[in-house]
Formats: C-alpha cells, structure tokens, sequence
C-alpha cells in the first residue's frame, strides 16, 4: 500500500463509520478539489453510489465555472443533490470583519439547511494542513445546539474510535480528508482522474490555490497548468494555501471566531 | 530499534519513496514542547514564507519576547493563557523521511487530547525541563506512552541553559526517566540535552553541550526503523457493514491485520459461521483481483446468505479470535466521574459494542505518583485493571497477540470515557468455532413472507401485572392466525417456567430474562415469525437491550392501564398477597416500573375493549410495515 492507498483506506473507513452510527447524514459540496477527491471517495466507500445527499450552500457569489461544474457533474454523479441558498448580508454578525462577515453567510445558510432536513451529521472536507484551527479538529466533531464548536471541550477520540451520539438536535461535522495534504489532494486527483475546475490551472500567469466566493478569493502567481506542475510548485511554495482568502487575514482570529460560530 | 513505523510514500511528483513517521511530543506543561516543534520546523526550513515575521509582529503586540510556541499555539484563547490545549499536527522534512509531528497539551485538564494525539503515534518525544526535573504529568505520560502500545520513545531534556547546561543535572535527570521507563518496559532510544529556545542540540551539537555524544533530535527522529507489518498477523476484518445498493450482498470493513483473497475459506466470529470469500468488490473496477492486506478497506462477497452483522469479525478459520463475555483489560480513565465496581458501561471493540459490568476493579492507579489507591476506584486520568462481563459475547484478541484488536473504548452517555488493552480473554463454553456450522433456514424471507403476508417482527407488550398484556397478546395471536400469519406467544411468566427458570428476580436476572425472550423472539422473528412478547420488562434499560437486539424488527406497546385498575382486577391475587408482604421483588407496588417514553402505541385498557385495542395493534403495524397486503420486495428490509 502507498500513501495514497492508505489515505484512501482511512477516509472509506471515516465515511463507512459515519453511515453507520448516524441518522441522517449529507455531504458538503463546495465545488472545490477537497470536496470532489471527498464525492469521490465517498463513491468508493460504498461501491458506486453516494447513499446520502449533496448539499450545496450557495451564496450565489461562485465563479460561474463552479456553477457549471456542479450542474454537469451532479447529473453524470447521479448525486442527490440540494441546493440551498444564505441568507443576505445584513442578517450577519455586523461585529466581523468585511470579508469575514460575507463568508458568515454561509454559516447561516447552513444553520438553515440543517433546520429544514434536521440532518445529524454534515461530512466536510476540511484539511488539517489548511489552517492552524482546522489542524485541532477531531474526525467526528460535535456541534452544539447553535451549530458552534466548543474547541475547549472536544470529546477524547483515538484508536479510530468516534463519538458519534450528538445531543438531540445538535450535530456531528465528520471530517474524512482530514489527515490529507494539499499535495495528496492533487496526487490522488491525478491517480484517479477525478474532474477539476480548470480555475485551478495558470492563465496568463495565475491560478485558484482554494476557491471560495468571486469577491472574497484571489488568485496566486503560478505558471503551474497541469496537475504535474502543480504538485512541483507545491514542493517549493512557501506561500500558504490559503493566501487568497481574504477571510483568513483580516484580524489575527477573524476564521478562528469564524469557526467557533460553525463555520466550516 | 523497533519503532512502529510503516513506510509509507508520500505523494511527490518524481516518485521518490520517503517513509512518513508519526511522533507525538509530550510531557509536562510548560517543559517547552510547542518551543521545541517551532524550532524543529525553523531548522529543517519547514516554516511557511511570512510565518517568522507574523510570529515576531504577535510577540510585539503582546509584548513579549519572541515566541516560537505561538506557531502552535494558534488559538487565541492559547495564546491568552499560554498553554497548548489541543493537539496539532503539522509536517517536516528530515533527511530520509518525512515526519508528521503530533503536538499534544502537558496540562492535567487536557490529558485526553495529549491521548488523541498519542494514539496515532509511531513514536514519541517526552520533553522533560532541566530545571524542574521529573514532574507527575512526565511520569503520567511515560505511562500512558507504554499504555497505547508506543513502545520507542526518545528523550529530550530541554532548557539545559537554565541549568548552565550541566552534565551532571542532565545525567540525574536522564537516570530518573530512564528507570521509570525501564520499569514500563520502554526502553528510551535516546536521551538529548538541549534548549529549545536557542536550538542547542536540536539540530545541531553546540559547544556548549560539548560533552554530549549522542544524537540531536533531528537525527534521533531520522532514524527510526519500520517494525514487523500488520500483515504478518492473523486475518481480522471487523465487519463495519452490511451493503445491498444492487444485487451484490457486500460486506464491508477495513483488515486490520493479515490479508484475504478470493476464495479464502473464512469464519464469522462470535457465531462461528463458516464461509468462502467469493469476491473482493471495488468501484470504479470490480471484482478486484490479487491479496489484499492491512490497512485496506474492502468490501467482500460471500459464497452463501449467512447473517452477518457489525461488529462481527471475520477471520481465517484456523486463526480465529476468541469469543468471550468476560475479559480483563488495562485501561485508562478520562471521565470526571471516577469508574467503579459495578458500574454500567458501554464498550467498544473495533465496531462492536456491548453493554458491559465492571466486575472488578484491581491496581487502580495514579500513574503521576504509581501510588495503588487503596479505594479501588479508577479516578479522572488514572488507570487500572477491570474485569469486565459483556451482555453480548464478543469477539477479540489479548493486544500481546494482536495490537488492533486488542484494545477498546469505553463510552458513558454517548461520549468515549476511557479505553486500553485487552489483557486476556475468558474464553466461553462453546467448542471451536471450527466444529459448529450453523445451519441456516432453508426457506427465504420472502417465501415465508409471501405464504403470510406480514414480515417478522417483535411486537413486545410492557406494562404493569394485571394491565391486560396476555389478554391483548393472546387476542393478537388470535387474529393474526385467523389472517394467515403466523404469530408465536411469548409469555414471560410461561418462558419462565423452562428457559428462564435457573433465573430469580434480582435486577441483573431480571435483564438476563428479558434478554433472553428478546433474543428468541429475534431468531423467531428473523425467520418471518410475529413474536407477541407479553412481559412486564419494568427496567427501561432491559427493554433498551431488546429493542437493540431486534433492532429494526422491534416494535413497543406500552400498556398503560392506571395502577389502581390493574391491583383491583388482580387475576393472580399477585397485588394482594405483595400488599400482605408476602411476594418479594414485585412490580406494581412501589414506584419501580419504567413506563416506555416512545413507544410505538399506548393502550388503556380500562377505555378500550379487547377488540378496539387488537384494532389498533393490527393497524400500528399497518402503518410501520409489518402487515401487508401487496407483497413488497423484502431483501430491501433485511
């Protein structure tokens, strides 16, 4: 086995246990890499098909290339998917910063779409090499009632053993890429063939390291257009991943208040 | 060295095979473990571009002097209060391989995330500080090290310029540790001296720690060796579930030892069913071909219909692990309240679970002090051995024999509370699994299902003595027959008299009893049976385990009748001869029935006729599937 084959064996056995143990579960499909290697997996998982929902919480601010890809991939995926909208602005946290505060939208949206479909679990494929915060989550990580994570008072996890009985009404965020990198996000993309969108390669001399909402996401100075180039740029890079994502810099804690409200 | 490293290759464009090692650094808070991370990854140039300035810029606005623990530390509330409260992973290079450190908190509040970080360990650091020696959470960790199976672990002695970088201190400190570990059984692969701080000894040996000959930290962690792979032992897939998306039946898991191929002939452990692998099923390619190994989840097909569930474990037939209700296991304990003789549990072995007793409690231990506590408690972050019975028989193997298998968690209300070892098993009374081949029906589900038109179920009436559960039981049974089904009374007080009559009415007979009749009404019911369980089953609890054990098939009628209704019909003068002090352990007087709080129905039989209530059952199981009048494809149900 490589090191491909083990992180893929880990994430099937996440996704396994997490159908197992809980009611209701969906997946959140953001559009990006991390969450199409997750649809991916989650194929493999279970031998061909998704068995639960893909939810989309669209802010309505995708690069219209994400758009299109999901419409395409939903169908040929044979996905059971839900799309469901945020709500405006001025509904968020005025406290927060700018950009922080448009992508908080989400966070309301999806605190909505968990009210309507009462789902128990919501897979995300956050990475632990993304971003400080993310690095100290758990596999199955409990939610409150508000959807908010109490990051002092995470349930002991080992042994791959999960807690996986939220209290009523609250939920679980699994998180089955958790242990990948950026670069095993490519590779294994690569291995499998796995569709992209192209706003990931370099045009005219940069490319989308992380996408997220058109105003709130730059792209970074790259001449990496193959999968190849990027997986070479990512050995030398210093620049972090996340560099483009106005969110993660306005104020030293702005994504870590982020994510202790629930955000992903 | 025999640290548990896989060599693993991390994805890299040309191809390169670097093994990947996983190190947790522990010890006591504030011995400098975030220092020491922060300063490793400076070293190797493992630091993003801009992350020494936003370091530098933090340490200004606090102002304090430069902090390499606030890489780590990330979180605000960490940083207000400077210490580590979760663990954090995060990656460097050496010059062979590539290592994903596991930064876990030192302080006592946080010892089960300093657990989560170590249990997915290949190795460890235990950092100890020059000045303040051996601590109680040093020792602590030392053993709890020992505890999840790490066996290697390097010591670092840090903030040697504390102690003017003195040889002898360093050599006190490094006998200290050394014995303790000795008496773990851990050997130390190495103990360093250095400061953190200014990076003596980390990746390089200055003249100020001249006297020093051994390795720095940098080459201690380049330099460990794979141990024998999982693969080497015996086959276990712990069978995580059951899938039937299409006409495949596939089982699926991930091997946790061993390997299996197409054809293996294989045993399905606790029952012992025997079985050939048909095929090794996959997507996008299916069937998949050649052995598959450790660490694979896979999903297989097997050459008959046998019932399987999750939880059981599948193995070679002539290497089977041992199925037991009773072992004794080493664990630790990280709930507040301390674990005792008696205690309720649930437990966890792979994806099994069982409801559990603490039989007994030996050696419970501070491991901070090794002091034995004379009160024979397992407190908040001690350990100790217990003796544990389990409700359902499970099976597993001593962690001498097999590491995967041989560990559990220990759950209260939902939340891992504890884990460790299995030490040994009791194995049961049967004889080997090689020698019991259970037969299985010859008749299909849906035969049965299509002569009666229902399918199997456990309909179980609870309520009080007298509330009428055997007279609405027996009415069903009536119907039911008269309908073409095939309904099966199980009374209590009647099962009592044959299967159950080497049981008395103390609270844990009284579970044993009601898991028995659930168990027969679930075989009854799995063979397309409608089994009328007519029982007072007062224990909420009790009827929890039934439910559990029919799972989907399980369906509760409470029968609520008023008390006062049920002691003045009194058919059995039961109520008469308690209220004279004459019938010990009875349910009815006194407050120790458990009424249900989601049952599937509720009847009163004092406002409804026999026949309205038998309506109301027949139509309950209408409407939950039981009863049917077109027949429906029943493999969906199974």
């Amino acid at each position: 086995m490589d090191h491909l084959d083990q992180l893929e064996a880990q994430s099937i056995y996440i996704f396994r246990e997490a159908f197992a143990r809980l009611k209701k579960i969906a997946l959140l499909w953001s559009l990006g890499k991390d969450s199409n290697v997750m649809i991916w997996l989650a194929r493999k998982a279970f031998f061909g098909r998704m068995p639960f929902p893909a939810l989309h919480v669209d802010t309505g601010k995708k690069f219209p290339e994400m758009y299109r890809f999901r419409d395409h991939y939903g169908k040929e995926w044979d996905l059971d998917l839900r799309v469901e909208p945020c709500p405006p602005i001025d509904a968020v946290d005025p406290t927060l910063p700018p950009a922080a505060r448009s992508a908080a939208r989400k966070t309301e949206g999806l605190k909505m779409a968990l009210g309507k479909y009462g789902f128990d679990g919501l897979i995300a494929g956050i990475r632990r090499d993304e971003e400080a915060t993310r690095a100290k989550e758990r596999v199955f990580s409990p939610r409150g009632l508000e959807g908010n994570w109490d990051v002092r008072d995470q349930p002991p996890e080992f042994w791959d053993h999960f807690n996986a009985s939220p209290p009523q009404g609250a939920h679980l965020r699994i998180h089955p890429i958790l242990h990948w990198t950026e670069a095993d996000i490519w590779a294994y993309t690569k291995r499998e063939n796995i569709p992209i969108i192209p706003l990931y390669l370099a045009k005219d001399g940069k490319r989308y390291r992380s996408l997220g909402d058109q105003d709130i996401t730059n792209p970074v100075n790259s001449t990496a257009s193959t999968i190849d180039e990027i997986l070479i740029e990512l050995e030398q890079t210093k620049v972090p991943e996340r560099a483009g994502r106005a969110l993660d810099h306005e104020t030293e804690d702005a994504f870590e208040r982020l994510r202790v409200a629930g955000y992903l | 060295m025999n640290m548990l490293v896989t060599p693993t290759s991390p994805a890299t464009p040309n191809g390169t095979t670097r093994p990947q090692v996983r190190i947790v650094i522990v010890g006591h808070v504030d011995h400098g473990k975030s220092t020491l991370v922060g300063r490793l990854l400076h070293e190797t140039g493992s630091l993003p571009e801009g992350k020494l300035e936003m370091l530098k810029a933090v340490s200004a606005r606090r102002g304090m002097p430069f902090e390499w623990s606030f890489l780590l530390d990330a979180l605000q509330t960490e940083r207000d209060q400077g210490i580590t409260i979760d663990t954090t992973q995060i990656r460097f290079r050496t010059n062979s391989r590539d290592i994903v450190l596991i930064d876990a908190p030192g302080h006592a509040e946080f010892l089960r995330n300093m657990i989560t970080g170590a249990s997915q360990a290949d190795g460890a650091v235990l950092i100890i500080d020059a000045l303040e020696g051996v601590r109680d959470q040093t020792r602590r960790h030392g053993y709890l090290l020992h505890l999840l199976g790490v066996k290697q672990v390097a010591i670092v002695v840090n903030k040697m310029d504390r102690v003017d970088f003195s040889a002898d201190r360093f050599k006190a400190i490094s006998d200290e540790i050394s014995a303790h570990l000795n008496g773990l059984g851990v050997t130390p692969t190495a103990v360093i001296p250095i400061s953190a701080r200014d990076g003596d000894g980390v990746a390089e040996r200055t003249d100020r720690i001249g006297w020093y000959k051994g390795p720095t930290v940098v080459e201690a962690l380049d330099g460990l060796e794979p141990a024998r792979p999982l693969e080497a032992l015996a086959l276990r897939l712990p069978v995580q579930a059951i899938y039937k998306f299409d006409d495949r039946r596939i089982v699926a898991g991930r091997i946790e030892s061993g390997s299996l191929i197409a054809g293996d002939e294989i045993v399905i452990m606790p029952a012992g069913k025997i079985a050939k692998i048909k095929t090794v099923e996959s997507w996008p390619v299916t069937p998949v071909a050649g052995r598959q190994g450790a660490g694979r989840s896979v999903g297989i097909t097997l050459d008959r219909e046998l019932f399987i569930e999750r939880g059981d474990i599948i193995a070679h037939a002539n290497a089977a692990p041992r199925e037991t209700r009773r072992l004794r296991a080493r664990i630790f304990w990280l709930h507040d309240k301390p674990l005792n003789k008696g205690d309720q549990l649930l437990v966890r072995c792979g994806p099994k679970e069982s409801r559990a007793t603490v039989v007994a409690i030996e050696k419970a231990v501070d491991p901070g002090e090794l002091s034995s506590s004379e009160n024979k408690a397992i407190g908040r972050n001690h350990v100790g051995e217990i003796d544990i019975s389990l409700s359902n028989p499970i099976a597993t193997d001593p962690y001498t024999e097999n590491p995967r298998t041989g560990r559990l968690v220990i759950e209260v209300s939902g939340r891992i509370a504890g884990g460790g070892l299995v030490l040994s098993v009791d194995a049961g009374q049967r004889a080997e699994p090689v020698d019991i081949v259970p037969v299985e029906s010859a008749l299909r589900l849906d035969e049965r299902s299509a002569r009666y038109r229902h399918n199997g179920a456990v309909v179980w009436l609870t309520g009080l003595p007298a509330s009428g559960k055997s007279t609405l039981a027996r009415a069903l049974e009536r119907r039911l027959f008269t309908n073409g089904g095939s309904p099966i009374l199980l009374d209590g007080d009647t099962l009592r008299a044959g299967l159950n009559s080497d049981l008395g009415f103390s609270a844990a007979d009284r579970s044993e009893n009601i898991r028995r009749l659930a168990e027969v009404a679930t075989h009854l019911a799995r063979n397309g049976h409608i089994a009328i369980v007519a029982a007072v089953s007062p224990a909420r609890e009790d009827r929890a385990t039934a439910r559990r054990i029919a799972d989907t098939a399980f369906r509760e009628i409470h029968v609520a009748t008023p008390a006062e209704v049920c002691e003045e019909r009194d058919p059995k003068g039961h109520y008469k001869k308690a209220r004279a002090g004459a019938l010990a352990s009875f349910t009815g007087i006194g407050n120790d029935y458990e009424a249900p709080q989601a049952a599937e129905l509720v009847i009163d039989t004092s406002k409804r006729t026999v026949t309205e209530a038998a309506d109301e059952i027949e139509q309950m199981l209408k409407t939950s599937g039981v009863l049917f009048d077109e027949l429906v494809d029943l493999a969906a149900n199974i």
